[in-house]
């Protein structure tokens, strides 16, 4: 029994012990509360806030889009849509029935609808139907006492008043894709839209504005419980662009059906005062979700409507080269303003023979008249004269050959050929036949309609390097870089422009006209689309309107005013339009007289 | 033994006045405060109502207190001589609930008095401690310390822990085997023997997982790594400590903690209370819970200790430790250092038995140190 007397003490010390150990867990644990609250409090404060706050951002408005005088090219439209709320509804199907009535819903939106409900918690609006008109909106609205639960969402929506008539400089906006860069919360908005192309996209950075942010306390379940802070937004910048709505109008007005362009611009500035591509296409549509037989039809009209002709079709520029190969001939002493030239109709290099457009030739010419008779062969010497490199060199001076840098997507470089750029491409020596075609714009040499009005807008500016811009220039120019082109060739050139115009002989006669003393001077050119064969010049060569259209020559025609004194530069490309003097002069001549007319003021019309 | 001034006469029996003065009053005091901050956060958890909660808290707490107080005059050698009779009232209680559950609907744990639901699990962590403290007081040592001495209480513990294992109640099961195991341990029970159950325990694990349910198994799981499924079963420890962690030093205030009032927080009123307490009162109104919850234990240890009985000591122990496991493994758990296992925060934790079988237990640890001076032979029952 000796060792039952120790039970009491056995039991004293352990529990001791017993004691000791559980006191001593409970101080733990006041280490781990220490660790958690007070050494990652922090970690967790901030987990707690992304919990309990969710952070909405608020679209600002687009800015708006104005031509010169202050129209709205693209501007925001109020858009409103239905939505309901399963917990405010006193039953989901009467107030579904209800807005029937209404507002029809086809069977695939009511399967959404209630499909929507069923996903959803019962506070979450549920889309019913959007992209309604104020009529709608309140028809909708006047009988809400029936319509338990449905509320009335506004937004904006883009959109285009003139329509088709801006679409390939404006371009549109549309729903963000997966290449879009994603720089700006904004992008992840659901529905947010940006600028897909044109000035949309060019001014994207002002006219998209900054997110303001609404951050709401939300419970376990998303309910939004108040709100806690609210920052605006700024709404998109206004851009004011170069444009005139009628000169605009004018132009498409001009160009009818024809598929072609018309790039008209200030001379001295380089503001773009008509920008057209025809035939064109309905950005509203784009702006808007595009439904695919929409889409089918833009792409397979054969006058590709999508295609911005006056940046991305590449025309040759015939004709409309020669001032460039002329200035580069007086700038090189291989011509000068008194030698003549005789043209016979035709010429020989080596056992080629190269034709004069008038098969019976020009006879003597000076530079001045080769201008106003576009003879072929004046140019053909004068070319061959002079070189590949000097005439690539002053194209190149004259904005050909390379972007204007105008800042719309897909634009092309066109192409000013020379023996380098040869032996790069093909591999090949350049030919002395391929100066000479290129002496008439015609060969390798390609150009664009905006580097087309660029050229005219240098040569009758007196030489400055302008650049198209869409920015109405509210501030004087910066001080432009000048040409390294005698004033007196550059003259020359320019008197063979007018002398196209207004003296008889001139292939582009029929275009003149006298505004107030003021008259236009200008060139013809017509692009070869198809070669034309030996053969065909021995049988006769078959008349352009005899031809299928898509195998017509283009027609081209550049030109400024007022002689004197320009101010405005014009490039016309009407495709396979056939003649230069007969179909793209006249609506030069049109684009310029409505220019004049209006430039009396150049202010606002009310 | 004689003691004019702690004792009367009248055979080691204690007047009503001297029971009521021997009651320790500061103890008592230390459960109106848990019992009043157990209220005061109910009232939050319920977003600043007396509804549902607090109102029916405070209702239970007062049973409870009226009960622990009953109790408090109850002389000690009642308590040994009904043990045996009161641990097989509530076994069969436990199996009784236990073919009821299975008559009728899902787990039923509990008896539905009308006022309140009695759950027997409860019950038995009282009646298990009373049972024992009897058995080892008339023990010897030897037997204590032999094998087969401890085959007898071994079963009494192992049949109840298997009737609540079954229900399923893990965290009631598991609160009674280390409730007894403390006992165990403070009678004598050789450290070895533990060593030799702990690795019988360890190679019987992966029998004993493919015994748990699915979602035991997954509370495991959960605690050994909580992002294993943050939006599941993890999302109960992940948001616990969010909640706990953004309350800082002083927390958000009274009504102010987001993650409980925004209901990131689940089970803010019952298990996960205190997780909710710390985000409104920060670590201070933590470490004030835990630093209460210390001193009752400590003071029950005292009492033990200064008990003249056998059977007093070992019972106020028992009852000590079933305590101690009820705050301990609720507190580790809400702040990730164990698996979720469904044990509440007594005093504090929204729910009607817990309250009043802790009571009870504190009433009877109150009896034990007022009847400290009574001693009872090892034979006497």
């Amino acid at each position: 029994m000796n060792r039952d007397n120790d039970k009491g003490k056995v039991l004293i010390s352990r529990t001791i012990f017993l004691s000791g150990m559980q006191l001593f867990l409970l101080v733990m644990i006041i280490f781990r509360l220490y660790y958690l609250q007070v050494y990652q409090a922090d970690k967790y404060k901030t987990l707690a806030d992304e919990n309990r706050i969710s952070t909405r951002l608020l679209v600002p408005a687009r800015g708006i889009i104005y031509d010169r005088h202050g129209n709205i090219l693209a501007g925001n439209r109020q858009n409103f849509q239905a939505m309901i709320v399963a917990e405010q509804t006193a039953s989901i199907d009467e107030t579904l029935t209800a807005f029937k009535k209404i507002m029809p819903l086809s069977e695939d939106e009511e399967k959404r609808i209630r499909r929507d409900l069923k996903r959803n918690r019962s506070f979450v609006p549920i889309k019913l139907k959007d992209n309604l008109t104020w009529e709608q909106a309140t028809a909708i609205l006047l009988n809400l006492p029936d319509l338990s639960g449905v509320i009335i969402d506004e937004g904006l929506s883009r959109y285009y008043p003139y329509g088709d008539m801006f679409a390939h400089v404006i371009g549109y906006v549309a729903a963000v894709s997966d290449r879009d860069v994603k720089d700006d919360p904004l992008l992840e908005v659901p529905g947010f839209k940006i600028g897909k192309s044109g000035v949309e996209k060019l001014y994207e950075k002002e006219l998209r504005g900054k997110a303001g942010n609404i951050k709401l306390e939300v419970n376990a379940v998303g309910r939004v419980m108040k709100e806690i802070e609210l920052i605006e937004g700024e709404a998109g910048q206004r851009v004011d662009l170069s444009l005139d709505v009628r000169l605009q109008q004018k132009a498409y007005e001009l160009l009818g059906e024809e598929s072609g362009a018309v790039v008209m611009m200030k001379v001295n500035t380089g503001e773009v005062l008509a920008f057209a591509s025809a035939p064109s296409f309905d950005p509203n549509l784009f702006a808007n979700g595009l439904s695919s037989e929409n889409w089918k039809e833009l792409n397979s009209n054969e006058k590709k409507p999508l295609l911005n002709k006056a940046v991305a079709g590449l025309y040759s520029p015939g004709s409309t080269f020669k001032m460039v190969v002329g200035l580069a001939a007086l700038e090189a002493g291989a011509i000068n303003r008194t030698r003549h030239s005789y043209c016979s109709g035709k010429m020989m290099l080596g056992n080629h023979t190269f034709h004069c457009w008038k098969r019976e030739g020009h006879g003597a010419l000076s530079v001045v008249q080769a201008l106003q008779h576009s003879c072929d062969i004046f140019f053909y010497e004068t070319a061959q004269k002079v070189g590949i490199a000097k005439i690539a060199a002053m194209a190149r001076a004259f904005g050909l050959g390379r972007k204007t840098n105008i800042g719309i997507e897909n634009e092309k470089d066109g192409l000013i050929p020379d023996a380098e750029w040869k032996k790069k491409r093909f591999g090949e020596a350049w030919q002395l036949g391929e100066t000479i075609i290129s002496g008439i714009g015609q060969g390798y040499i390609l150009t664009t309609p905006v580097q087309l009005a660029v050229m005219v807008s240098r040569i009758a500016n007196g030489g400055y390097e302008v650049d198209p811009t869409f920015r109405k220039a509210n501030e004087p120019q910066k001080e432009l870089k000048r040409i390294n082109v005698d004033e007196q060739n550059l003259e020359l050139v320019k008197r063979g422009m007018y002398e196209v115009v207004n003296v008889a002989g001139g292939t582009a006669l029929g275009a003149a006209f006298n505004f107030n003393g003021q008259q236009m001077a200008g060139k013809t050119g017509s692009a070869q689309v198809k070669r034309i064969s030996m053969r065909e010049r021995q049988t006769g060569v078959i008349k352009q309107e005899d031809l299928p259209w898509k195998y017509r020559d283009h027609a081209l025609f550049v030109a400024f005013a007022p002689y004197d004194k320009p101010k405005y530069g014009v490039a016309v490309v009407v495709e396979h339009g056939r003649s230069g003097s007969k179909v793209a002069a006249p609506i030069a001549s049109k684009m310029l007289q409505e220019a004049l007319k209006l430039d009396a003021t150049d202010k606002p019309v009310d | 033994m004689y003691k004019a001034y702690e004792t009367s006469f009248r055979g080691q029996r204690l007047s009503f006045g001297e029971k009521f003065w021997n009651i320790s009053f500061s103890y008592v005091l230390m459960i109106m405060l848990l019992g009043a901050i157990g209220v005061i956060v109910l009232y939050s958890a319920a977003n600043g109502s007396w509804n549902p909660w607090a109102s029916k808290q405070l209702m239970r707490f007062c049973l409870g207190f009226a009960v622990m107080f009953a109790l408090a005059f109850v002389d000690l050698r009642w308590f040994l001589r009904y043990a045996y009779w009161f641990y097989l009232v509530v076994l069969l209680l436990l199996v009784a609930v236990e073919i009821g559950g299975h008559i009728g609907m899902g787990a039923q744990r509990w008896i539905n008095l009308g006022f309140m639901k009695l759950q027997p699990s409860e019950l038995m962590k009282i009646a298990l401690v009373l049972a024992l403290a009897r058995y080892f007081n008339s023990a010897t040592l030897q037997s204590i310390e032999s094998i087969k001495g401890i085959v007898a209480p071994a079963a009494m513990v192992m049949v109840p822990v298997v009737l609540v294992m079954i229900q399923p109640d893990l965290g009631t099961a598991i609160m009674l085997l280390l409730t007894a195991g403390a006992m165990f341990f403070a009678v004598g029970v050789q450290l070895w023997k533990f060593a030799a159950l702990l690795c019988a325990g360890a190679a019987a694990m992966p029998v004993a997982w493919h015994f748990l349910h699915n979602y035991q198994k997954n509370r495991v799981l959960t605690f050994l790594d909580p992002e294993r499924d943050p939006l599941g079963a993890g999302y109960h420890i992940i948001q616990s400590k969010i909640a706990l962690g953004s309350g800082g030093v002083f927390g958000k205030g009274f009504l102010g903690g987001t993650q409980s009032h925004l209901n990131f927080l689940p089970e803010k009123h019952t298990d996960f209370i205190f997780t909710m307490l710390s985000e409104e009162f920060g670590m201070i109104g933590g470490i004030v819970v835990i630093a209460i919850n210390f001193m009752i234990i400590a003071y029950s240890y005292f009492f033990a200790l200064r008990s003249a009985s056998y059977f007093a000591k070992l019972m106020t122990v028992g009852l000590a430790s079933s305590y101690f496991l009820y705050v301990v493994i609720n507190i580790s758990m809400v702040l990730g250092m164990l698996p979720v296992v469904g044990v509440p925060l007594p005093l504090i934790s929204y729910g009607g038995t817990v309250i009043v079988s802790v009571m009870m237990g504190f009433g009877i640890i109150l009896a034990a140190n007022s009847n400290r001076m009574i001693n009872i032979g090892k034979d006497q029952g």
